[in-house]
Formats: C-alpha cells, structure tokens, sequence
C-alpha cells in the first residue's frame, strides 16, 4: 500500500497566455492533513479545480491510490466520475449548499451514487422493495450522524440556505463526508469564520482525519488553523510551488515570508532579523 | 419650499408631507397618480386620440376620439388613487401583516384539507352532474391539463428545465397512438404504453442537444423542437396526413367492450339503456386515473435519489457535479419522464377527439402548460390543480365577456403575480426529514438556471 494517497507531477494549467499552475510537484500522505498555502491568486483553487475534475490540466498527471491499491489517473478522469469512482469529495470557495433544500436533504443528495444502486435505478424504489427502504434508512443513519458530527441535528430539518453561515460551512463539510470520500479537498473552510469557530472546524478536520481514516487536502488562509492542524504544507506562489514540509518549518522559510510580504528575499530576512 | 419664506404660508403642512413622510402624503399619491395618468396620455393619444382607417379611395382618413381619451386618462388617474389607498390601507408588500391566529388556523386546515376534498369531488363530478354534458367536457379537459401541467412540472418545477416545447411530446403521443391505431388496428390498453415510450424517446432526443444548454438558450432551442415536430406533422402528408389530420381514430374500449349501441357494447352486456354520456364518463375517469398516475410517480420519485438528484439540479448544478452526480443522464431522465406523461396525455387526446391534426398542437398549448405550472407553484402538485382550474375553468367563466376575455383573464393574471409572486403554492415540502416536517420558504428555492 502506498503512503501516497496524491501524486501531483508537473501538473500545468494555462488559461490562454496565462500560466495558472506551472510545473507544480508535491504529494498528499495518507491520512494526514496537507495543506496548500499561498497569497491571492496564487493557484490554489485552480489545482484544486484540477484535481477534481472542474478544469482539464494543460499538461502533467495527478495520481491518486486507494486504500485497496486502485489507481485512478484523475486528469483523464473528469467530472462527476472524480467523486463517484475515485472518491474525492469538495467544498467550494463560496459555500455550494442546496439552499432550498434541508440540511438532511442536502445530505441524502450526497449519497446519490449509493443510493441509486439500492434503488435498482429508481425502479425497485418506486414499488417500494423492502431492500431499497432498508438502504434508505442507513443513508439516514448516516446522514444524522453527521449531522451530529457538526453539531446540526436539531436543525436537520431546517432548509440549508436558512443557517447561519458557520453552520452552512460544517454542513457543506458533513455533505462532502456523505460521499464517504478517500480524498477530502477543502477549499477555505475557515474563510469568514470567527475565532471559536475555527477552532472547532480545526477539531473536526483532526477528528475526521483520525476517526474515518479520510486524508485531507485543504487550501486555507487562516493561518492558525494551518500550523495547528497540518502534518505537511505546500506553499505557492504565481503558479509554482516555493516551499514544502512541516508547518514550523514552512512558517520560518523566507521565501514563504517574502510571498506573503510581496517583498524581496533580502527584505524579507532583514525584516525576520529584526524582528526577532 | 426651499425659498427661505418668513410670512406664514398655509403650505409647510403640504411640504412635510412630500419630504418628512415621503411614500404616504396625499401629494404623493397625487404625485404618483399625475406621473401615471402622464404616462397614459402620452401612451394613448395615438392608440385611442386618433382613429385612422382606409378611405374609399384607398386614401387614409381619421378622425380624433378625445373624449374617451380623456376618459381612459381619468380612469388611470383615479385607479392609481386607488390602488396607492389600498396599499398604505394594506401595507408595504412584503412586510409580514398581522393574520388573526384564527384565520391562520383556518388557512392551514383549509391547506390540509384542500388536495383529498379536490380529489373526492373529482371522482364525484360524474355523479352530481351526469346530465351536464359540458361540465363533464370541461371536466375532461381541466384534468388534461393538470396532467399536462404535473408532467411538465418534473421538468420545470423540479429540475429546473425551461421547457417550451412540451406540446411536441403531447403531439408524439396523440400521433403515435393514431398511427398505430388506424393502421395497424392495437387497442388503445396497448398503445398507451407505447405512445409514452415514444414520446419518452423524444424527450431524450431532444435533451441530447440541450444538455450543455442553460437558460434562455435551452428555452429557445425547446421552443424550437415544438415547432419542428409540428412542421414534420403538417409536412410528411404520406404518413400524417399533413394539415388535414387523422380522422376515424378508434374510440377507448372498456378493457375490449366497446362503448357503443350495439350488441356487443357494454350497455348491452351490463342490460342498461345505451347513453352515449357513457363514452364521457367512462373517458373521465381515463383522465383521472392517468393524472392520478403521474401524481403518484412523481411523489414517488420526488423521495427516490433520482428526484432528489433533479431538484439538487435546479438549486446549484456545479454542487451535483461535485458530488458525484451525472448530469447528463439526470437531466435526461427529467426530460424524458416528463415527456413520457405528455405521451400519456396526448393518446388521451386523440382517442377523446377521434381526430387529430397539427392546428392541435401549436405553440399556444405549450405556453398554457407552462403557464400553469408557474402559476401554481413550481414544483408544487396542488398548486398545478388550482393553476388548471383558474386558467381552463377561469377561460371558460369569462366566455361571456366576449372579446374584452383574454383582457380581464390576462389582467386577472398581472394581478396574481402581484399578489403571489412564487405562484398559487409558493413553498416546498421536504422530501424527508427527521423531526418535523415543514415546509420551505419559496425564497430560498431556486427557479434554476437551465
């Protein structure tokens, strides 16, 4: 079994004469946190849009291994396959709930693939064949334990686009938990969030990378959530990857520091020196 | 009165109310009823001031009307008047008013109550008026289009498909059923099967094209199919008969009993006196039971994946996609289930007609299901039923107004969508929950984007 659950190589995404991603290389452990850093448009949500399935790569590959040892070669997968047969499952930027729908709605529409085999394509469902509401239940079941996860079960019936906006992050979270994904990419999940509340969205990142065994990738500027709880960071900068390794030793890095500055190396050490 | 003006003017009180208490002073409203009555004038000086017509000599004459000129601008002057009282009286839209908690109790049992007194009147309208020969057609029609109306709605409604061509399936179905009729002599226990099929087929036909379609451009190219399919009608005279139809389609047989004044008809076998309010009676209960069952599959399928799949659709598509949901067969399947019941509907229609033609299928009834649909609530089954009979009953009602009908049916309908923007029914039920089971505010529901 590999320790690599993500090989990302020399993955390029050119958008006209833009370069986006440039030749980027790094790789996601196996049940652990990865994070991937860096300022403003830096190209942390196209890599992200790469790997499941929402843009084509311009060039390079991005591998990802199951537990079982099942390749997928997610750059020619494409699409809603990304999640179904690879099981990478997503947050979005801008949270994507169905906000019509309730919080438990929004959960059973996550086990959509599941549940349309329990239901023999719809039709076993529309008799009502006792098989199809035992696994309706189950999609239920799992459903309220998420919801108890997040700490949303009393307003499981509630309609998803009616809770506060923390409560619609740890929802969109538990629904990508639905999918009962190997890969879990986050994409700012603590954008907008206050200080008490990022602390609990770190705890369950920590508890769902321990408790289920899900490896996470997570694109985050809240850099206390980041140096909390990140086994490995990936910083990037115009498309290429400058730094990796822990967060201590990310956070110390000069190049990270000048990225973030926009400043030159030099200035960027003199301003450590002095600083410390 | 911006002049800084010392003698004591009786105007201050008049100024106050235009700048301290802006929307609710009678200069206001006269202010907004002047600008309206303004409008009027300049909108209607040529359509009513002035009257032309041909002369005897092909030359143009006219002559000036400024009586009812002025008299229509009196009448927008005094109406908007009216109308700003009514909503200072009412309040500002939008803002919750005080209902009595009585009234609210009796809305909601009324709401409770409405969808299963509806249906046990439905099963008894052929009993109450069984002489009423145009009740019962009436009838016969007003369920053709709730069946129409909650076929489309799995379209609309739940996936968010704009669909403006839905009469193209109603036609695929009444064609199909008429050409395998008369041709190859099925019964119609056996065509209708095969009409829905066909028209299903249709439905993914023309949902291949569309899938990367949203919007606008998807309402274009559906209108688009509708027209096609009734040009190829009116075109392929070999096998439509083009614009001269198909005459001589079998009537329904009572599971192969005809309903006729012979031997073999059912009167005769059942030794009751031969009525042809049998025929209407018997084809009222087709339409109901068919209608009925397009109501129980698609509250059926509403609670399956595949109905959850559609209206995750309709809220945010890139979300489904995200979550492992293939679009495209989702989509298709919407299309096609919901053609699949225009099938339905139309080999119900040809066999009631016992003639059909492509004038049957234009534009106009695409339009009429599709304003059902929004008019009652996307999405909403009742609001469908209530929709049909406002819009089929409601055009019959005003038959006797002439040609001022389509002016108070189309004014009547402003009026609804003032009062009730979302439609008749303008909140969603949850497919499922754990507690408790209330329903959703329509502004959170998405219309969808295509």
């Amino acid at each position: 079994m590999s320790e690599k659950i993500l090989t990302v190589d020399r993955l390029t995404m050119r958008f006209g004469g833009i370069v986006a991603v440039n030749e980027l290389s790094f790789a996601a452990e196996r049940r652990q946190i990865t994070a991937l850093i860096g300022p403003n448009g830096a190209g942390k949500t196209t890599v992200f849009n790469c790997i499941t399935g929402f843009y084509k790569p311009t060039s390079g590959a991005i591998r990802l291994v199951h537990d079982d040892g099942a390749v997928f070669a997610l750059e020619r997968l494409g699409d809603f396959r990304i999640s179904k047969q690879a099981k990478v499952a997503r947050t979005f930027q801008n949270i994507r709930l169905f906000p019509g729908m309730t919080a438990l709605e929004n959960l059973m529409v996550a086990q959509h693939n599941a549940l349309m085999r329990a239901s023999g394509l719809t039709f076993l469902g529309l008799i009502g064949a006792p098989s199809w509401r035992e696994a309706e239940r189950r999609a239920i079941d799992l459903a309220t334990v998420w919801l108890k996860r997040v700490g949303l079960l009393d307003r499981a019936d509630e309609a998803a686009g009616n809770l506060p906006y923390g409560d619609q992050r740890r929802l969109e979270i538990a629904r990508a938990m639905c999918t009962e994904p190997a890969l879990l990419c986050l994409d700012e999940p603590a954008a907008g969030l206050n200080a008490r509340e990022s602390g609990a969205l770190s705890d369950l990142l920590l508890a769902i990378r321990s408790d289920c065994g899900t490896s996470v990738l997570l694109i985050e500027h809240d850099m206390s959530v980041v140096m909390e709880i990140s086994d490995h960071v990936v910083v990037m900068d115009y498309g290429v990857k400058i730094a990796e390794g822990t967060p201590q030793h990310v956070r110390d890095d000069p190049k990270v520091i000048a990225a973030y500055l926009g400043a030159d190396e030099e200035e960027a050490i003199a301003v450590m020196e002095s600083g410390s | 009165m911006s002049a800084p003006s010392s003698a004591p003017l009786p105007a201050p009180s008049h100024s106050q109310n235009t700048s301290g208490i802006a929307t609710s002073g009678i200069a206001f409203i006269l202010k907004k009823a002047v600008i309206s009555a303004f409008v009027a004038l300049v909108l209607f000086s040529l359509m009513i001031g002035v009257r032309t017509e041909a002369g005897p000599e092909g030359h143009l004459i006219y002559w000036t009307r400024f009586g009812e000129l002025a008299a229509i601008v009196a009448i927008v002057f005094g109406g908007s008047i009216i109308i700003e009282l009514l909503r200072q009286w009412i309040g500002p839209s939008g803002a919750g008013r005080l209902v009595p908690p009585w009234l609210q109790d009796a809305a909601d049992l009324i709401g409770r109550w409405l969808a299963p007194a509806l249906l046990v009147f439905a099963i008894l309208i052929p009993v109450i008026f069984y002489d009423q020969r145009y009740i019962l057609d009436l009838s016969i029609l007003v369920l053709t289009y709730v069946m129409l109306g909650w076929g489309l709605n799995v379209v609309v409604g739940l996936a968010g498909l704009l669909d403006l061509g839905y009469v193209a399936f109603y036609a695929v179905g009444a064609y199909s059923y008429a050409l395998l009729a008369t041709n190859f002599g099925l019964s119609f226990w056996i065509c209708l099967p095969l009409a829905g099929i066909l028209a299903a087929f249709w439905g993914v036909l023309l949902g291949f094209p569309v899938l990367r379609l949203r919007g606008d451009y998807l309402a274009i190219v559906t209108l688009a199919f509708g027209e096609i399919i009734r040009l190829v009608l009116i075109n392929w005279q070999d096998l439509t008969g083009g614009p001269n139809g198909i005459t001589g389609i079998p009537r329904p047989t009572f599971f192969g009993i005809p309903l006729s004044n012979d031997d073999d008809g059912l009167a005769a076998k059942l030794g009751i006196e031969f009525s042809p309010t049998h025929r209407v009676v018997f084809l009222f209960y087709l339409i109901l039971a068919l209608a009925l069952l397009t109501n129980w599959v698609t509250i059926r399928l509403r609670r399956l994946p595949i109905g959850r799949a559609w209206e995750a659709l309709r809220e945010d598509e890139v979300a489904c996609r995200a979550l492992g949901i293939n679009i495209t067969t989702t989509k298709l399947t919407a299309f096609a289930t919901g053609a699949m019941f225009g099938g339905f509907a139309g080999a119900f229609f040809a066999t009631r007609q016992g003639f059909i033609s492509p004038e049957s299928f234009t534009f106009h009834e695409s339009a009429l299901v599709l304003a059902i649909v929004v008019l009652g609530g996307m999405g909403s089954q009742l609001g469908v039923v209530l929709a049909a009979i406002a819009m089929i009953g409601g055009f019959e009602l005003f038959r006797g107004l002439d040609q001022y009908r389509m002016l108070v049916f189309g004014f009547a309908m402003v009026l609804l969508m003032i009062w009730r923007p979302r439609g008749l029914v303008g909140h969603r039920a949850p497919t499922v929950f754990l507690e408790k089971n209330q329903a959703i505010s329509s502004d959170l529901v998405k219309e969808g984007h295509g």
